[in-house]
């Protein structure tokens, strides 16, 4: 594999008031790899990948994300949310735009492209998602998984480099979980950078490059999905899985 | 047994109108007594409203001695209904005035008319060229003799400033709701500051305040129109009372609508113009029009600073010896006029949620 490094995270830390959620992260993602990040709720999983597109901002330590470190200054924000899709576990849609509408926002406002053009990629993207006959509803017309497909194009229209999953699956009824996991797999074959925060151990085992599993806002644990399913090492990742699987 | 079913149908006792005035009206003794009182209510004021109103009324004639007849003189209404509607406004240039109603009632109509082309450019026509012909066509200009505002009066006047005033104070209002959430303390508290100052101030005060000190803290020789200075004076009380309403709508998004314009790239302005401002208005449209609705009864207000509006238009009428005693007339009159507006509006704001809805 291409070592094009994607993401880096230096001693990365994070409080909220007294709380530590973010404990020295230190991580290096490339070009193409695929991270999935598990660990008990409260760990700090999700506020780690929305530290990436500064969703959250983090008070310690440097992010690097396709070269440009996150700081304050709007522009450096702006340039790395151009890069970085994120889809959220509660979808998120914008319920007063259609789905095309949706997909089709950003772009237009965004990447400046022309109405129509932008509308056509729309409908590329939802038809690579399946729901391209679904492009005139609106999203409360949808169901759950349908929503989530929906959230996947849209951050796809943007053509993004990186992919942010913030627990995709969680707000889902389980007959719905396999067509957006689906998704993400096809995704993942077609080579794009993935951290995705999920307790889907067959997704993670299925397509991670690397699992990380956190607790109480520190990576206790970083290895390739055999290692991790088969020899982890710490007692919490041990405890963990014991529970989970 | 399953198949029986098929045809029994609802026990007919709750059918048809026998049935539904059995549910609704007299289901149990207490209802049926309501139902009896109620029924004998209208019996006792509705016949002698429409007496006067419609039956013993007088509509023609010229004088006051033309009403003979038990009921109201409409006679009154018609003879200074040119007064009642356009003020002091000279009679050879009333035409300025319909013609702005005229092009205001075309274009609205076409607005309200669905699946029509053009409809942005007709909403911009009266959002920004429709102003401009309003303030040549009304106040002189372009070779149109100038009208001063002194003369100008009567439910003409009170539209004038209702209009002026919701239309001005709606974009202000959400400018300020924006700007008391802003994360930058000095507008934010500026925000606030400006909208509980004008919220904690009585409107007959700002208007006093707008005809007779706001002159005294200007220059020497610069003199403020006192229509204009009212119309300041409603606009920034009515944005206080919106920026509240529309900020109640802000509070109301869910953060996951924020973080996901945020996370597809879009700046603070468009965020609120594309995503946030389109949800949270709709969410309070009934608020924001019941605030219109407040302001524009409340313009009667303008009475006090010696402007004559279209209620002050019917009480100074009233005092006219030739029609001394006719105001309840005025007042009935007035109240029909206010309530068609009012309602209009209220009708509007419905049909508006309903066109919006996209079942969230």
């Amino acid at each position: 594999m291409s070592s094009e490094l994607m993401i880096e995270m230096k001693n990365v830390h994070k409080w909220f008031g007294e709380l530590h959620v973010l404990n020295n992260i230190n991580l290096e993602i490339n070009k193409g790899e695929k991270i999935v990040i598990c660990g008990p709720s409260g760990s700090g999983k999700s506020t780690l990948i929305r530290c990436i597109n500064r969703l959250e901002e983090h008070q310690r330590g440097n992010i690097i994300v396709e070269g440009t470190e996150l700081t304050n200054d709007s522009r450096s924000i702006e340039r790395i949310r151009g890069e970085v899709g994120m889809v959220f576990q509660q979808f998120n849609l914008f319920p007063h735009l259609s789905i095309l509408d949706n997909c089709s926002l950003a772009p237009i406002w965004v990447r400046k492209l022309p109405k129509a053009e932008a509308k056509e990629k729309a409908m590329e993207y939802l038809k690579r998602v399946q729901i391209d006959d679904q492009a005139h509803k609106y999203p409360a017309q949808l169901s759950g998984g349908q929503q989530q497909r929906a959230a996947i194009a849209r951050a796809l229209c943007m053509e993004p480099r990186i992919m942010l999953f913030d627990e995709p699956t969680s707000a889902l009824d389980p007959e719905m979980i396999k067509e957006v996991l689906d998704v993400m797999v096809g995704l993942a074959q077609g080579g794009m950078t993935m951290i995705v925060v999920t307790h889907e151990m067959g997704f993670a085992k299925e397509v991670a490059d690397s699992i990380i599993f956190m607790d109480e806002g520190q990576i206790v644990e970083a290895k390739n999905p055999k290692d991790f399913f088969d020899n982890p090492e710490s007692e919490r990742t041990k405890t963990f899985l014991s529970q989970i699987l | 047994m399953s198949t029986a079913n098929k045809e029994i149908g609802p026990p007919v006792i709750e059918l048809g109108a026998m049935g539904w005035l059995r549910k609704n009206l007299f289901s149990n003794w207490y209802n049926s007594l309501l139902t009896i009182f109620g029924l004998y209510l209208l019996y006792v004021l509705i016949p002698p409203l429409v007496n006067w109103i419609f039956l013993d009324a007088n509509f023609t004639g010229s004088t006051r001695d033309d009403c003979t007849n038990e009921g109201a003189c409409w006679i009154f209404i018609q003879q200074n209904i040119k007064l009642i509607f356009y003020g002091l406004y000279p009679t050879e240039e009333l035409w300025r005035i319909n013609i702005v109603y005229l092009i205001l009632l075309i274009s609205g109509a076409y607005l309200l008319i669905p699946n029509l082309k053009y409809k942005g450019w007709v909403g911009a026509f009266l959002l920004i060229i429709f102003p401009i012909i309003c303030v040549v066509m009304l106040s002189g200009g372009l070779g149109l003799e100038a009208v001063e505002t002194r003369l100008w009066g009567g439910l003409f006047l009170t539209l004038v400033i209702a209009g002026v005033g919701i239309v001005l104070s709606l974009p202000i209002g959400v400018m300020l709701a924006l700007g008391r959430r802003s994360k930058l303390p000095v507008v934010s508290i500026l925000c606030t500051i400006f909208i509980e100052i004008w919220r904690g101030v009585p409107l007959i005060t700002v208007l006093f305040m707008a005809s007779n000190m706001f002159p005294l803290f200007m220059p020497e020789g610069v003199n403020f129109d006192k229509l204009i200075r009212a119309l300041i004076g409603v606009m920034f009380f009515s944005a206080a009372y919106l920026a509240e309403v529309v900020r109640g709508g802000l509070q109301a998004m869910p953060k996951g609508q924020y973080e996901a314009s945020q996370a597809v790239g879009l700046t603070y302005w468009r965020m609120m113009a594309l995503v946030i401002l389109p949800q949270s208005l709709k969410m309070v449209i009934p608020a924001i029009i019941g605030s219109f609705i407040a302001i524009f009864k409340d313009t009667t207000l303008v009475l006090v600073i010696g402007l004559f509006d279209f209620l002050g238009i019917i009480q100074f009428v009233g005092t006219n010896p030739d029609w001394l005693g006719f105001s309840h007339e005025g007042y009935v009159f007035a109240a029909a006029v206010f309530w068609v507006f009012c309602y209009a509006m209220s009708w509007y704001s419905q049909r508006l949620e309903k066109k919006l809805d996209t079942g969230r």
